[in-house]
């Protein structure tokens, strides 16, 4: 008998329609490494032991309660968010080996940070990656989310020597990672990967504020100004894709 | 005569009796394809709306009424004719001799009437009051039989909204049959029926009906005088699509200005007039954009129909809407789709004429629907928030393929099963009230029959449930009778001559009960079987308030342990209905379903165990509790997908607001979310679903700037709303509402 896996839930979304294709199942995993200055879910920071208001769920049960609702999750599936899906390795692994059992589409989104081993052995049962790329230079990347962007480039070398499809995702702050040289550099990155599909866009928008206010911590990002919809459709045009961000 | 208007038919016993269903089955061309075939608006349709824009922006002006006839009588041949613009009108046809005036109509009551006209600066005629000193009407009637506790029990909001002082509206004539079969040959068959009955014994319930029938002809005559007065003879059937629409328009007037009815819905028209428009397409006499002309021009006239009713009625329901309900879609009893190329039509009106609340198109969901017209209807809902979707797979084996839906939720078989309407019980105060051995909770007054409150400090979940079910039996007692001595007035002195007409003699007849406050109940029992609640009493040891602690699970997060009280709650009352017999035996039936009445229900209301202040609005039909909703749209969908249609076979009504941005990106992936959405809604054995694709931001900059919205439409409950007809208050609480925005 191997023993009980658990995750750290910090909760659950029964309708996300923008994190992965069609209608979707999102799970928010307790406990990230980065600190990302536009981070929109803090309270997913603190890792399980600190964080009390997070719950404890086997992958049984998380899949028996993903199941309810299959019949609207047809032409979508469930998504694994957080958080950083990846410090909790082998229950997202054990629960899409369950979700890939009932048919399921998995999707992991993830900031590519983490241990590659145990990464590999989740995209075996992952369908498709939504990674953020972030920034376009190591130097950005560690000042602004802590950590190393050359941890998430092997990631996603990872993915792509799996043949595992992948969304990058890039979220534009204006007047931080949004000059022309960003851009092009942030597309030349993602489309230097044969499994991209999907280069999504998407705007820096403000509404976490109350969240920082509420736990008591400053919002790195509160002087910058939310992203309009326009700028997102002049880089997607710069960039060649698709509305909506589709690899043309 | 017959040979023309049904030439190239196929055959069937519709032929031979009164079956319009089988017509249709024989007849109509299923559609499959997509919406690329639909015409624009013509220069005539625009100019004509043009007009009638600027009528509904003056009536808005004159505060909602547009002109008032007191002197005249509304009925079918009371008016000369009246037209929009007459030389370019294609579907003639109005309620009284001006486009928005509006008649009176004093047989629901007089008071109402009488205080309508006043409300709008007139006052009703010497000549008017003058003929109904002598007339009993149906309010007259009710209250001479209402007992002291039916009138203590509506006084104090426990059973609100009866049809006790207005039409009761819901019945929906089968005015598809006006076209069909021309009226002279409905008259051949009522005659017939008349006949057949006056050979059995004479017992009251059979000359009431010889009665019912002689009024039936009578006025099936007047109808055809009604049409002749603007130049058509309705005696014989419609020979092509044009006279299909206007005969059948015919039947519909016809009743509307006979009937002030609550709801006075269209039926299941736009397949049945496919098969008139397939044919003169075919016969090369009609093009695709004349078709979609006689739409757009019926659809005008639908949305010119009107009521007289009183400022506290439209407060009520937000407006003065009709719910002029179309049902569309379906699929049929051996598996092909009953969309056509008219259901497309139909929704078109919505582009071409702009949005609006009236008609009230109602998609009939079924999982077979064509997969284009699942996106088509999807793309509806996103670009006008103008429609509602009701699960045609769970009432298809209830009511086979030729049902409707009346006002909001009410499927019944057309032109076969009718219903007396009959409004709701609050059943988040017959907890209060059980607690308070039969007080009311908000004047202390004693409503029910006394027994001793509940004793102790802490509530105890089975000793409220004990209490409960003593006062369950004395509601459901007492709201049975009063919808009896209702129903029995309304037939005795306001029976819907016309619309009876258009049934079957034979008619099976619903009672429909209702119940609000049904979250509050769910979500306060919950409170008090997970939480803690300690009560707080006043000096006369009234049960007023409640300190509530703990977590307890609230109803619409997907949680078994409080949506099962929920259901359970729904079953017992329903249960306890069917205790008492009704009158002319129809069969009970329950709904879950304000309307917008939501607001009213909270405001007679006190304090309730869960959380939630006395006076504060009740969430609308069975909706979760504003905001309680903690795990996402989907899992408030399964709370209420749990509601068993077996009880509540008049319709459980649910309004889902969500933001665009959260259903997708892209227009595409936002069409087909919503597709997969209401699949798997309907999937799980829900019944109903409002759908409202907007921003929270612009409900409050309509709040704020009324003039920059004039045609915003919104779906709240069962059926669509301009948004400047609500009230503010009603406004105020349509914003409060759960806007599913995760993204």
């Amino acid at each position: 008998m191997e023993d009980q896996v658990y995750g750290y839930i910090h909760s659950f979304q029964s309708l996300g329609a923008v994190d992965g294709p069609g209608v979707r199942y999102v799970i928010f995993m307790q406990g990230c490494p980065l600190r990302c200055a536009y981070c929109h879910n803090p309270d997913t920071w603190a890792m399980a032991g600190d964080a009390p208001a997070c719950q404890k769920w086997t992958p049984e049960d998380v899949v028996q309660r993903v199941l309810r609702y299959k019949e609207y999750l047809k032409n979508g599936g469930v998504t694994v968010s957080g958080g950083e899906a990846l410090m909790q390795p082998e229950f997202v692994e054990k629960l899409f080996s369950l979700l890939k059992e009932n048919g399921m589409h998995t999707a992991l989104d993830t900031s590519g940070v983490g241990d590659l081993k145990a990464a590999a052995r989740v995209l075996k049962y992952t369908d498709l990656v939504l990674a953020d790329l972030k920034f376009s230079d190591t130097g950005d990347y560690k000042t602004y989310c802590g950590a190393s962007m050359d941890q998430v480039l092997e990631f996603l070398r990872l993915t792509e020597s799996m043949e595992v499809p992948v969304w990058i995702r890039h979220v534009v702050v204006p007047g931080l990672n949004d000059s022309e040289g960003q851009i092009r550099k942030i597309g030349e990155i993602a489309k230097s990967f044969k499994n991209l599909t999907r280069l999504e866009i998407l705007p820096f928008r403000k509404i976490c504020v109350t969240k920082y206010e509420e736990m008591g911590i400053e919002f790195p990002l509160k002087d910058y100004d939310a992203c309009s919809q326009e700028e997102i459709d002049r880089i997607e045009k710069m960039l060649g894709l698709a509305p909506g961000g589709y690899v043309r | 005569m017959m040979e023309k208007a049904w030439e190239n038919f196929k055959e069937g016993v519709w032929m031979d009796e009164i079956n319009v269903r089988d017509f249709i089955q024989k007849n109509y061309t299923p559609y499959e394809g997509d919406e690329s075939f639909l015409a624009k608006a013509t220069d005539r349709t625009n100019r004509l709306m043009k007009k009638l824009n600027n009528l509904l922006m003056i009536e808005q002006q004159m505060g909602g009424v547009f002109d008032v006839d007191t002197d005249t009588i509304m009925s079918l041949v009371t008016y000369k004719p009246g037209y929009l613009d007459k030389d370019e009108e294609i579907i003639v046809g109005l309620q009284t001799d001006k486009p928005l005036k509006r008649g009176v109509n004093p047989f629901g009551g007089m008071r109402m009437t009488r205080e309508a006209c006043k409300a709008y600066g007139y006052e009703l005629s010497e000549k008017v009051e003058k003929e109904f000193t002598f007339r009993t009407t149906h309010n007259d009637g009710v209250f001479r039989a209402y007992t002291d506790e039916i009138k203590a029990a509506r006084h104090c909001g426990i059973i609100t909204g009866l049809p006790d002082a207005y039409g009761r509206g819901r019945i929906i004539g089968d005015y598809r049959r006006v076209a069909l079969y021309g009226v002279d040959t409905l008259i051949r068959f009522k005659k017939a029926d008349k006949e057949r009955i006056g050979h059995e014994v004479l017992l009251q319930d059979n000359i009431r009906q010889l009665e019912e029938l002689y009024q039936q002809i009578h006025f099936l005559e007047l109808l055809k005088e009604m049409a002749k007065m603007y130049g058509y003879d309705i005696s014989r059937p419609a020979q092509n699509a044009r006279e299909a629409v206007q005969w059948l328009y015919f039947g519909y007037l016809g009743a509307i200005k006979e009937q002030n009815g609550a709801a006075m819905s269209l039926g299941r028209t736009s397949t049945f007039l496919d098969i008139y428009f397939e044919r003169d397409l075919k016969a090369g006499i009609l093009t695709e954009s004349q078709a979609q002309e006689i739409f757009d021009d019926f659809v005008m006239k639908l949305r010119m129909a009107r009521h007289l009713r009183t400022p506290e009625y439209n407060e009520l329901f937000g407006g003065d809407p009709m719910w002029i309900t179309e049902s569309i879609g379906g699929t049929g009893e051996d598996g092909r789709t009953l969309v056509t190329k008219s259901s497309f039509r139909i929704l078109n009106t919505l582009y071409n004429l702009g949005p609006s609340a009236e008609p009230n198109l109602t998609v009939l969901w079924s999982e077979q629907l064509p997969e284009k017209f699942k996106r088509f209807v999807a793309k509806v809902s996103c670009d006008t928030d103008a429609i509602q979707y009701e699960n045609d797979d769970i009432m298809r084996p209830k009511f086979g393929d030729d049902y409707a839906i009346a006002c909001c939720v009410s499927a019944m078989r057309v032109g076969k099963d009718m219903q007396f309407f009959g409004a709701r019980a609050n059943l988040a105060k017959l907890l209060m009230m059980s607690l308070n051995g039969g007080r009311d909770e908000k004047s202390g007054m004693q409503v029910a029959p006394a027994h001793e409150p509940y004793q102790g400090e802490y509530l105890e979940y089975d000793k409220v449930l004990e209490l409960m079910d003593i006062y369950r039996p004395w509601l459901a007692k007492t709201y049975v009778s009063a919808m009896n001595i209702i129903h029995y007035m309304h037939d005795k002195y306001a029976y819907e001559k016309l619309q009876m007409a258009l049934h079957d003699t034979d008619v099976h007849r619903f009672m429909a009960f209702g119940i609000a406050g049904m979250s509050v109940l769910a979500d306060s029992l919950s409170a008090i079987k997970y939480g803690k609640v300690r009560v707080i009493r006043d000096e006369t040891g009234l049960i007023k308030d409640f300190e509530t602690t703990g977590d307890f699970p609230a109803f619409g997060n997907d949680d078994d342990r409080v949506d099962s009280i929920a259901a359970e709650q729904v079953r017992l009352f329903y249960e306890e209905l069917k205790k008492n017999p009704t009158y002319r035996n129809a069969e009970h039936t329950l709904s879950i379903l304000t309307i917008t009445s939501n607001v009213m229900y909270g405001k007679k209301t006190g304090n309730t165990p869960d959380g939630r202040k006395a006076g504060e609005p009740f969430a609308p039909g069975a909706n979760p509790m504003h905001n309680r909703e903690k795990n996402g749209a989907l899992a408030s969908l399964n709370s209420v997908a749990k509601l068993s249609y077996d009880v509540c076979k008049d319709g459980i009504s649910n309004t889902f607001s969500i933001v665009p941005g959260a259903l997708g990106k892209t227009e595409e992936e936002r069409l087909s979310n919503l597709v997969a959405i209401l699949g798997g809604y309907f999937a799980r054995k829900a019944h109903h679903i409002n759908v409202n694709v907007l921003n929270r931001e612009t409900l409050i900059d309509a709040y704020e700037n009324p003039e920059k919205y004039p045609n915003l439409t919104i779906r709240v409950s069962g059926y669509a709303v301009n948004f400047h007809k609500l009230s503010r208050e009603q406004q105020r609480e349509v914003i409060q509402r759960t806007f599913h925005e995760a993204m």
